[in-house]
């Protein structure tokens, strides 16, 4: 940069800098005048914006204005106002009975609406995103059951969860541990779970006496699975003549289960989410397939 | 090397500063086209919204109306959904090749006759000239002082502007909404702020480009000119100074002393009467230029002069260029309206018109589409079977509740349920639709138990067929299984 002398340029009337570039020189232009304005007026509202809004921080928190204004506070009435305005749309739900809502075209259409958001936020980390769940975490579209499939059922199950800590009313079923407790001999577990994979039409172990095992099996499971092993729903014993295995129908599955038991749980969402929501769940899960 | 600045710039500044149109009043045959198709195009803006069409209880009545709140457009017996935008495209095909045919017949009439520029711009002048008088008075006022009498007549005139701006502005949001509707509720103040925002935002760009910008917009802003340049050739109609009638030109008495000598003797008197008209304020006798919008003034201004003198009239004329040469060569004027480009442009007009009626006459009154449930893919049913879920949505274009009954075919031994429809006879479903409204069914389709697959994939077909008039909608999908 090298001073060069002001000159003026013939066509704007401007003068030069003062200053030259390797021979580029730069018209010394005031702003505009409305531009200047609108930026002073901008600083002006910034004091302004100082008063009323959080602004400064402070060594340990922060000016926070005189409208006392915070991201929090929009965001709860928000929330409240949306609760307002589903509760006056849900206002239906909360009166009709299950049956009523599955009746109802409007109702319906709202419960599935408000089912499949409740269950993507809540019930999707177990079940899947679409209810499929996985080895371990119920099926919920197969049409197999633990607990019941109609609407009270479903709802039931949702309220009180299965041995949620706590509910008292939560569903809890006990399946002794067969192998752990020493109820049963190992070479017996895996007769009678050879014996239950005949039940689902499937091949038994090589070389194990199945015969055995259906006396294995009459003499400790039909007390809770039932003479022909199709489960008990109000015990919670599983059906295990279906082709759907929450645990698995691998022979190591199987022989787990009759040795260690298995004692999953699931949340009692009574204590988390309304009772509208709820209805809407149930709804929603009775519709994912396997409704009965 | 330096520089010095005075060195860059001798070729002078870039910028020309606006000179003001001062536009004399004349009456003529194209003034009278002019005004008429001012009243056309003013009426049809201003009235269409108030047309009614009776669509029965659960629609709008009014005749063109562009429903955004509920993503439809009616006009008249048309109404079309959103999926259907690709007819704007059609009609904005058509016009843009009505206004190419328009240009190879006449040259530039849209900005003379037709264009929103030129009718309010012309209403303008016009309010501008019963309030401050004609071209003289008007230039005289604009060298005044500010007297108590300009003051009055400039304040009459930009209220009056104003209040045209705001008619135009406000007349456009009755396109929108329910025409008596909202124009109640914007005089009441009830109206919802969206419709004053625009309002206003179209009072302020009708008083900007048609008090203020005038010309400007033709000779800057607007595209069409240099589009319509380039397009057009020499056979299209153009605003014409016949030069070769015209030059050399001379006062009456030069040129009556001419011929009585048998020099030369141009028809032009170099009375300026087409400068002082022309609403853009160009000199035609410059020949054709940026700034001329082909209104024809001139050619009403020339010929009343012509008139007077006793000379032919049609000094200036909607002419070609080919014409001047022919009449150099002594050969008789041509006019070829009719030649393959625009032989090609009405055919182009002619076809896009005819693909789009057939396309809103064929048109079906329902619609059904399908999306494959993504988790899971399949389920294997406690039975034994495999079960894929679908979701469906119906779509009923007309204004009665519509019934659908549904079915599926593709597998063997395939059962079709649903939480949302409701089982008819036979296996079949059954949906009733609410009017001009769409339904989500899901459903689940599910096989035998035991019935073995043949592939992973295989394609299955929903039918939806509305019992009273037997239509049928077809979708297919594919079913998955292990």
């Amino acid at each position: 940069m090298i001073t060069d002398p002001v000159q003026v340029d013939k066509v704007s009337g401007q003068t030069t800098t003062g200053h030259e570039w390797d021979g580029i020189r730069e018209l010394n232009t005031p702003l505009p005048r409305w531009w200047l304005w609108i930026f002073y007026a901008t600083i002006a509202f910034s004091f302004v914006y100082w008063i009323f809004y959080p602004a400064w921080p402070l060594a340990s928190s922060y000016t926070s204005g005189v409208l006392g204004a915070t991201n929090r506070t929009a965001v709860l009435a928000d929330i409240a106002f949306n609760n307002q305005v589903r509760s006056e749309m849900a206002a239906g739900l909360e009166k009709a009975s299950l049956t009523q809502i599955a009746g109802d075209p409007k109702l319906l259409a709202l419960a599935l609406a408000q089912g499949k958001a409740a269950f993507a936020n809540n019930c999707t980390p177990c079940h899947g995103s679409g209810g499929q769940g996985q080895k371990g975490y119920p099926n919920l579209t197969a049409g197999r059951w633990l607990w019941g499939g109609n609407l009270d059922q479903i709802q039931t199950t949702i309220t009180h969860g299965i041995r949620a800590p706590d509910d008292a009313d939560t569903h809890t079923s006990a399946m002794p541990a067969f192998g752990k407790d020493g109820i049963l001999k190992p070479e017996e577990i895996r007769e009678v779970a050879s014996y239950v994979r005949t039940l689902d039409g499937l091949e038994p172990e090589q070389g194990v006496d199945v015969a055995a095992g259906k006396k294995v099996f009459a003499d400790n499971c039909v007390a809770c699975h039932g003479e022909e092993g199709k489960g008990n729903i109000d015990m919670g014993s599983a059906n295990l003549t279906t082709k759907v295995w929450l645990y698995g129908n691998d022979l190591n599955d199987l022989v787990y289960t009759i040795t260690n038991a298995r004692n999953s749980t699931m949340p009692a969402w009574g204590k988390r989410l309304d009772p509208e929501t709820i209805k809407s769940l149930a709804v929603y899960v009775h519709s994912l397939g396997g409704g009965q | 090397m330096t520089i010095g600045a005075e060195e860059i710039y001798d070729e002078g500044p870039l910028y020309e500063v606006a000179k003001k149109v001062y536009p004399q009043k004349i009456w003529g045959t194209y003034r009278r086209l002019k005004w008429i198709v001012l009243w056309v195009a003013l009426g049809v803006y201003y009235i269409l919204p108030f047309l009614r069409w009776n669509r029965g209880p659960n629609e709008p009545s009014q005749a063109v109306l562009v429903d955004i709140a509920h993503s439809r457009f009616y006009f008249f017996f048309i109404q079309i959904w959103p999926q259907e935008v690709y007819y704007f495209t059609g009609l904005l095909i058509i016009a843009a090749l009505i206004l190419f045919l328009s240009n190879a017949l006449f040259g530039r009439v849209w900005c003379g006759y037709a264009c929103p520029q030129t009718v309010w711009t012309d209403l303008y002048f016009w309010v501008e000239r019963q309030i401050e008088g004609d071209r003289r008075d008007r230039m005289k006022l604009d060298g005044e002082p500010w007297t108590a009498d300009k003051i009055v007549k400039r304040v009459a005139k930009h209220a009056i502007w104003l209040l045209i701006a705001l008619a135009t502005g406000g007349a456009a949001m009755l396109y929108f909404v329910d025409a008596p509707t909202l124009l109640k509720e914007l005089f009441t103040l009830q109206a919802p702020a969206v419709a004053y925002i625009w309002a206003g935002i179209l009072t302020f760009t009708t008083y900007a480009l048609a008090g203020h910008m005038r010309e400007q917009v033709c000779v800057y802003m607007c595209p069409w000119p240099r589009i319509q340049a380039a397009l057009t050739d020499n056979e299209a109609l153009n605003v014409t100074y016949r030069f070769d009638r015209g030059e050399p030109r001379m006062s009456v008495k030069d040129a009556t002393k001419a011929r009585a000598h048998g020099s030369p003797a141009g028809d032009c008197v170099d009375c300026v009467q087409c400068l002082a008209v022309c609403p853009t304020g160009v000199d035609i006798r410059k020949g054709p230029q940026l700034g001329c919008i082909n209104c024809g003034l001139c050619i009403d201004a020339c010929d009343a002069v012509m008139t007077k003198i006793k000379r032919p009239t049609r000094l200036i004329a909607y002419d070609n260029d080919e014409n001047r040469e022919r009449r150099k060569r002594g050969e008789p004027n041509v006019y070829h309206l009719v030649r393959p480009r625009t032989i090609m442009y009405a055919v182009l007009i002619a076809l896009v018109g005819a693909i789009m009626l057939y396309v809103l006459t064929t048109r079906s009154n329902s619609h059904l589409s399908v999306l494959h449930v993504r988790a899971p893919l399949f389920t294997q049913t406690a039975e034994g079977g495999i079960r894929n879920g679908y979701t469906l949505r119906f779509s009923n274009k007309l204004a009665d509740p519509q019934d659908f009954t549904l079915e599926v075919s593709g597998i063997a031994g395939i059962t079709l349920s649903s939480v949302v429809a409701k089982p008819v006879a036979d296996g079949r479903l059954g949906v009733r639709l609410d009017p001009d409204s769409t339904l989500e069914v899901p459903v689940y389709v599910t096989t035998a138990p035991d019935v073995s697959l043949k592939a992973q994939s295989t394609p299955i077909t929903f039918t939806a067929v509305d019992p009273k008039t037997g239509e049928r909608n077809v979708v297919v999908d594919h079913f998955f299984g292990p």
